[in-house]
């Protein structure tokens, strides 16, 4: 699901190419969302490891935020409707 | 009061729930469906079916419910154009989804053995869900508690606050059935993971 070709950036001339992944998702703490469901959703959506996924969760848990994802802008907005229908809030934005 | 579990052989996702406990997930879940369909998520509703379906338009705005903004936040920070573009393309999906999700837990407990209406004393319902089902039931459970906390308006480290309210105050007991999905969806994201 989330190894789909990047097609658009295929398109672009060798040495001419946009960063590589000018897009990121966050997710935001909230006071609900239990630290089980947060690391198993992570897993589960972007297949990471539980080791990564747990680093994710805590970031959120403690520093209020955390970037779970970087590509495409298409690729962010999947990303960020994937994340609320399972309630966590997300955003995405430009990469800083 | 026991919580999911994997049954080991069958590898289904079980639990046991008092008739009232069933009622009472039926309840807030019916609430939930009613609070999504209720509030419009196209802005104008249409009685021809043929237009309806042409209509692909979506909300753009915020939903004014304190609930339905949390479950359906905007997607950029400080870009309300960007945002309601893609509430725009995402909110009905994502309602319909959440919906349905609830419906899946009535029409599990019912078809468990929850009757339309409660009024038999000691009745255990005994649900058994696959992983798909599973999966449904612990997201839902998510749309819940996040729709009880917004009501009760939960904030972090405000246990001592909830527990010293006495016994008879009904935000009181709204929280303790918080806490109640709470640990339902802990126990479920546990079992799903053996």
């Amino acid at each position: 699901m989330e190894v789909e070709p990047d097609l658009e950036q295929e398109q672009v001339p060798e040495g001419s190419r946009r960063p590589a992944t000018p897009w990121i998702t966050i997710v935001w703490n909230d006071p609900v969302n239990l630290m089980s469901y947060v690391t198993y959703v992570f897993q589960k959506h972007f297949g990471y490891s539980k080791k990564k996924a747990e680093k994710l969760m805590m970031e959120v848990h403690e520093d209020g935020r955390s970037v779970v994802s970087s590509g495409s802008r298409e690729e962010m907005e999947r990303d960020v409707q994937a994340m609320h229908e399972y309630g966590l809030w997300a955003t995405l934005q430009k990469q800083e | 009061m026991s919580g999911f579990t994997r049954h080991r052989r069958s590898k289904q996702v079980i639990a046991t729930f008092t008739g009232f406990e069933a009622d009472l997930l039926r309840s807030l879940a019916s609430q939930l469906v009613e609070l999504l369909r209720n509030e419009a998520a196209a802005p104008v509703e249409s009685t021809d079916p043929l237009e309806a379906m042409l209509d692909f338009d979506g909300p753009t705005q915020a939903p004014d419910d304190p609930v339905l903004a949390r479950l359906f936040p905007s997607a950029y920070h400080g870009d309300e154009e960007a945002s309601s573009e893609f509430r725009r393309f995402t909110e009905g999906g994502l309602r319909d989804g959440k919906s349905r999700a609830a419906c899946t837990i009535i029409d599990d407990l019912e078809e468990a053995g929850l009757p339309p209406l409660l009024e038999e004393d000691g009745l255990m319902i005994d649900v058994e869900l696959d992983e798909d089902a599973a999966h449904t039931w612990m997201r839902s459970f998510t749309d819940l508690r996040l729709a009880l906390a917004t009501r009760l308006g939960i904030e972090d480290g405000d246990e001592d606050y909830w527990m010293q309210l006495p016994d008879d105050d009904p935000r009181a007991q709204a929280h303790d059935i918080y806490e109640w999905v709470g640990y339902l969806q802990e126990t479920l994201v546990l079992a799903l993971q053996r």
